[in-house]
This record gives C-alpha cells, sequence and structure tokens, in this order.
C-alpha cells in the first residue's frame, strides 16, 4: 500500500514538473517572439511598411498593453483553443492547422510503427550477437546513418529513387487539400523512410545498451546461478527490466520527430505542421510560430513524461526505490 | 561502466586500483582512438573536407557569384567552361561548391566550442556544489532540452534575423545542457575522491579544484562528448542553411545550395550532387572518430580495472 503512494506522489511530482517546464518555455517562447524585439510590428513588417498598417499591427498584437497582460492574453487563448488568427493566412490558426495537424500525425504514427520495432530487433538482436561481425557490420551502419543530417538522407533519397536513379516514388508529396494524407501512400514512402533512417540507428543504439546492462546485471546472474534456466531468466528477470528502456525508446523516437518533422516536410513539401513552422518563420507569422513551438514543445515534454511515468511502473527495482 | 569493468574477471577484486590510476595524469584518449582504422579514416575525411571548406575558394575557376550561363545547364552547355555545370542562377556549380563549405564548418566549430566552455563550467560547477545550485542549474538547463534545437533556432531566426552570430548562438547555447549534463555525470564521482578532499584542506581556490582537479578527470568523457555535439552541430546549422535561413542569401553555402539547387536535378543534378556527398562525409567522418574516441575512452576504464 505505502508502495502505492510512493508511486503516486513520483507520478504527481513528475506532472507537476512537467507543467512547470511547459510553462517556462511558453514564458521564454513569448518573450522571445513578442516581448524581446522593440518593435515586433516593425519587425514583421520590415522597414517599408506604412506608419498606418505599423500601428494597426500593434494594435493587433495588443502591444499598447503591459507585458504581463499580453502573457496572460495569449496564454489563455492558447490553453482555451482560441490562439488567434494567422497574420498571413488571415484565418483562425486553428483553420490553417487542422488539416496539417492530422497530415503530421500520420506521417509520426506511420514512422513510429516502423521504426520502433526495427530498432527494437536491430537493438536487442546486436545485444545478443554481441562482437559478432553482424553486430560489428550493423553498428558501423548504424554509426554513419546516425551522423548523417535527415535533409541530406533526405535528398539521396530523391536522387536515387524519384529523380537520378529510379524514377519510382514523387519527390514531393502531393495531398489534395481536404483529402487525408492516405491518399497518397506513394508520396507518404520517402518521407517516411527519410523520419525511420533517422530514428533507427539512434533509437537501436540505446537498445542495445541497455539490453547489455540488463543481461549483465547482478539479478540476472543471481537467477542465472540459482540454476534458472534461460528462458525464464530471459522472460520472468531480465525482460521486465528491460521494458522501461523499451518506453524511453518510443518517447525518444516521438521527440526525435517532433524535431525532424520540420525539416522532412520542408523537403518533400510535405503539408505538416513542420513545414508550416519553416513557412511561418520565412514570413514571421508570429501567432502562427507561437501557437506551433508550443505544440511541438508539448508533444516532446508530454512524451518524456508518460515514458518516465512508465517506466517506473513496469520497471520492479525502480518502483521499489522510490518507496 | 560497472557493465564493463564486470567483464574482467577479478577487476573489483583490486582494492583501490582505480584510485591509483585516476590520480595519475589521465592516459591519452586520443592517442589510443588514433591507433583505431575507424579514427584515422574519420580524421582523413574530415581534414580533407576542411582543407576544401577553408582553402577551396583559392582554387575555384570562378566567384562565388559569377555568372557563367543560363541556370542549370549541364557541363559543356554552359557559357564559360565549367566543370559540373551551373548552378540555380547560372553560376558555376563547382566554384560555389568550393566556397559554400566554409561558413558551415566555422559556425559548427564555433558553436561547440561555446557549448563546450560554458557546458563544462556548468556541469563542475554543479558537480562540484552539490545541492541547491546543482539542482537549481541541472533544472534550468532541462528547460532548455525541453524545446528541440531546431525550434530554438528558429524561434530566435524569426524575430531577429538569420544572422551568422545568432545562429552560432543559438546553436552553441541550446548545447550547453547537452554537455552539462554528461560533465556533471562523469565529475559527480570525482568530487567523492581523496584528492579532492585534499586540494580542499590544502586551501585551494574553488577555480582551481574545478579546473585543475575535475577537468582533468573528465576529459576523456568531455572529448567523446565534443565530437557527438559537433558532429550534430554541422548538421543542424547545414539544416538551418537548408531550410532557406541564412545570413546573405547570395553567398555560397553547401546547405542552402541543397536547397536552391533541388528544382534542377533533372537538368543538372551536381548542384545538389556535390554538397550533399561533401555534407554526408563530413558528418560521418567526425561520427568515426567520435566512434573512436568513445572506445577508445570504453576501452582505457576497461584496462582501469585489469592494473
Amino acid at each position: 500500500m505505502s508502495n502505492n503512494r510512493g508511486v503516486l506522489k513520483f507520478i504527481a511530482r513528475r506532472l507537476a514538473l512537467g507543467v512547470l517546464t511547459l510553462f517556462v518555455v511558453s514564458v521564454v517562447v513569448f518573450t522571445a517572439t513578442q516581448l524581446l524585439p522593440s518593435d515586433p510590428a516593425q519587425a514583421i513588417l520590415g522597414r517599408n511598411a506604412t506608419t498606418a498598417s505599423v500601428s494597426a499591427l500593434r494594435a493587433k498584437l495588443g502591444l499598447e498593453h503591459s507585458a504581463f497582460y499580453q502573457y496572460t492574453h495569449w496564454l489563455k487563448g492558447m490553453v482555451t483553443g482560441d490562439p488567434g488568427d494567422s497574420f498571413n493566412a488571415r484565418v483562425p490558426i486553428l483553420d490553417y492547422i487542422g488539416d496539417r495537424v492530422v497530415n503530421s500525425l500520420f506521417l509520426l504514427v506511420l514512422a513510429s510503427v516502423i521504426s520502433i520495432p526495427v530498432a527494437l530487433w536491430f537493438g536487442g538482436y546486436g545485444a545478443r550477437k554481441r562482437d559478432t561481425t553482424f553486430d560489428n557490420v550493423s553498428s558501423n551502419v548504424m554509426l554513419a546513418l546516425a551522423s548523417l543530417p535527415e535533409f541530406v538522407v533526405g535528398i539521396i533519397f530523391v536522387l536515387l529513387f524519384s529523380v537520378r536513379v529510379w524514377h519510382l516514388l514523387p519527390a514531393v508529396s502531393s495531398i489534395g487539400i481536404g483529402k487525408g494524407p492516405w491518399s497518397d501512400m506513394k508520396g507518404m514512402v520517402l518521407p517516411t523512410a527519410t523520419l525511420v533512417i533517422g530514428a533507427v540507428p539512434y533509437i537501436s543504439r540505446v537498445v542495445r545498451a541497455s539490453m547489455i546492462e540488463v543481461m549483465e546485471s547482478d539479478y540476472v546472474e543471481m537467477a542465472r546461478l540459482k540454476g534458472a534456466p534461460e528462458k525464464v531468466v530471459l522472460w520472468r528477470h531480465a525482460l521486465p527490466n528491460a521494458l522501461g528502456p523499451v518506453f524511453q525508446v518510443i518517447a525518444l523516437n516521438i521527440a526525435y520527430f517532433a524535431a525532424g518533422v520540420i525539416v522532412v516536410e520542408a523537403l518533400f513539401n510535405y503539408p505538416g505542421i513542420g513545414g508550416a513552422l519553416r513557412d511561418s518563420v520565412r514570413v514571421r507569422d508570429i501567432p502562427v510560430i507561437q501557437f506551433l513551438v508550443m505544440v511541438l514543445a508539448a508533444v516532446y515534454v508530454v512524451t518524456n513524461l508518460a515514458a518516465d511515468v512508465a517506466t517506473v511502473l513496469v520497471t520492479p527495482r525502480l518502483r521499489t526505490r522510490i518507496q | 561502466m560497472s557493465t564493463i569493468s564486470s567483464e574482467v574477471p577479478g577487476a573489483s577484486a583490486v582494492p583501490g586500483a582505480d584510485v591509483e590510476v585516476v590520480s595519475r595524469k589521465p592516459p591519452g584518449v586520443m592517442r589510443v582512438a588514433v591507433r583505431m582504422w575507424r579514427t584515422r579514416i574519420g580524421l582523413l575525411i574530415v581534414g580533407l573536407l576542411a582543407v576544401i571548406a577553408l582553402f577551396g575558394r583559392y582554387i575555384a575557376p570562378y566567384g562565388e557569384a559569377e555568372a557563367v550561363g543560363l541556370p542549370f545547364k549541364p557541363s559543356g552547355k554552359t557559357r564559360k567552361p565549367t566543370l559540373f555545370g551551373s548552378a540555380n542562377v547560372g553560376h558555376d556549380v563547382w566554384s560555389r561548391f568550393l566556397y559554400g563549405g566554409k561558413p558551415i564548418l566555422i559556425a559548427a566549430v564555433l558553436a561547440t566550442l561555446l557549448a563546450l566552455v560554458l557546458g563544462t563550467t556548468v556541469g563542475l560547477i554543479a558537480a562540484y556544489n552539490r545541492r541547491k545550485l546543482d539542482d537549481v542549474l541541472m533544472r534550468s538547463m532541462d528547460v532548455i532540452l525541453a524545446l528541440p534545437q531546431i525550434i530554438s533556432a528558429l524561434i530566435v531566426i524569426s524575430m531577429f534575423g538569420a544572422s551568422t552570430l545568432l545562429i552560432i548562438l543559438t546553436v552553441g547555447l541550446s548545447t550547453v545542457p547537452r554537455i552539462a549534463r554528461v560533465v556533471r555525470g562523469a565529475a559527480v564521482s570525482v568530487v567523492e575522491r581523496d584528492f579532492v578532499a585534499a586540494a580542499e584542506s590544502l586551501g585551494e581556490s574553488r577555480f582551481r579544484i574545478l579546473r585543475s582537479e575535475l577537468l582533468p578527470n573528465v576529459s576523456a568523457s568531455l572529448l567523446v562528448e565534443a565530437n557527438l555535439r559537433l558532429t550534430f552541430a554541422i548538421g543542424l546549422i547545414s539544416g538551418i542553411a537548408f531550410l532557406g535561413f541564412t545570413a546573405d542569401p547570395g553567398a555560397a553555402n553547401w546547405g542552402l545550395m541543397i536547397n536552391e539547387n533541388r528544382k534542377g536535378l533533372i537538368p543538372n543534378h551536381w548542384g545538389v550532387t556535390l554538397p550533399v556527398i561533401a555534407t554526408a562525409l563530413l558528418t560521418v567522418g567526425t561520427g568515426l572518430v567520435g566512434d573512436g574516441l568513445s572506445r577508445a575512452a570504453a576501452g582505457i576504464d576497461r584496462a582501469k580495472g585489469d592494473s
């Protein structure tokens, strides 16, 4: 019972920390985009803007109010689901972003469904066949792939599969307006593959290291010494302790995609939120930038939080330590 | 490290063995690493590309912004003779390539150096002071970690424009917590060692303890981490350029080149292929060096248990 309370306390503390982090991030983002520039309206419109349009924008941003009022007003809009209008598209942000969220989510799910099992397999198998030819070759290939920036991988795919060598797949995605991303599965292949190649090497290394650590740990050795069959050692003693890292892996994977989508979507003209962030940075669409950054940061923070909590819940040795 | 030393039979049976080794001069990770083929190949690749990036401009047949013909013409179809044809606005691909590595390499190295200095300082101070200061420092590092680096960079660029200095600062500063974590992790156990207490009782200043007692003992982890961060910085900075954010949109830059010449992949792919190959080799090269270093560091840890 007291053990349960310990776990609940841990979850509560972790949640509070997550909320606090998001709060601080929101302050930083808001300060950087709206308070720090001496005149954001002028900065957005550029030097050639007329005084009338600058003062109109100033009013729209609420710049005449105190910083505290501006911030709380903005935060209220974000939390209540009314983040305001896009400057550039001149429509409510949610209308502008809605379809894009679906598109990005689809890409993320597709890439995760492929990369997580692949990474687990490579990492787990590599750990079991440690220092064999398979392990050496796959470690070296993974090392090379892990060093490559996403856009380099993506461009190499475009050169290979759509433009120069083979003409199999489209180089840009062509999702019709109002149609779901599943309407263009051929166009999904390269963006998905690029994200998978970006995520797998990084994650499989983590899996490999944590599997090796678990297999060499005292409790696994103890189980072996007391004569438990290898199967029991693996399933009863090693796996429960290796499950935690699996959640960490899923979190790492999603957190990685939260940043990776920006470059990958820009590269394939994929109509998602990453590409939208690039576009809105280009035209200084401040409300959209603020909104998207907060969404991506929230994904990042919430995923890490969920992974931490899940890890503690499934890992026997951590669960007892908390108490 | 327990996983590694437990491989060596009887490693833990020699009490005090590791203390003795650590207090000696730190074993040369670099020297051990250079004996491995992967480090050598990595150094060779990185050296070659660094030479191209830094000095290539002196053998460039044309200027950075000199027109040689119509856009996206293959070599032989340009007005002036070219090796790899023309790029998006009719510049010479080969010359743009020779000019375009420097901005990325220099910015990445400077950002990494900045992050190293600050990250090491924060990490060492946190490890040495513990308690409150440690907590405050590391929690504020966590906040920076909550934003992916490219997003921090985009926020800054959106408000202040893509100046080179700002990009270096943002990439550098957003790397600080990553290095600080590693340094703190490596230094925490060193702080407990006897020679630190000895230095304290001799009345050595805080700065001297951090610099002469702690720093040499985390240098191996630091070297590995520095290399990893350099690899990421190169990817990040060329990625930002690839997204179209550079200080001078007219200046040659590998990342920007890839973006600009994507439209002309069919008539003349060299404008993309050359910088892609260069960026790929550069990052894989630094990755190989980093792997060599980390193997060397792990190997030294392994040997520590042996002696």
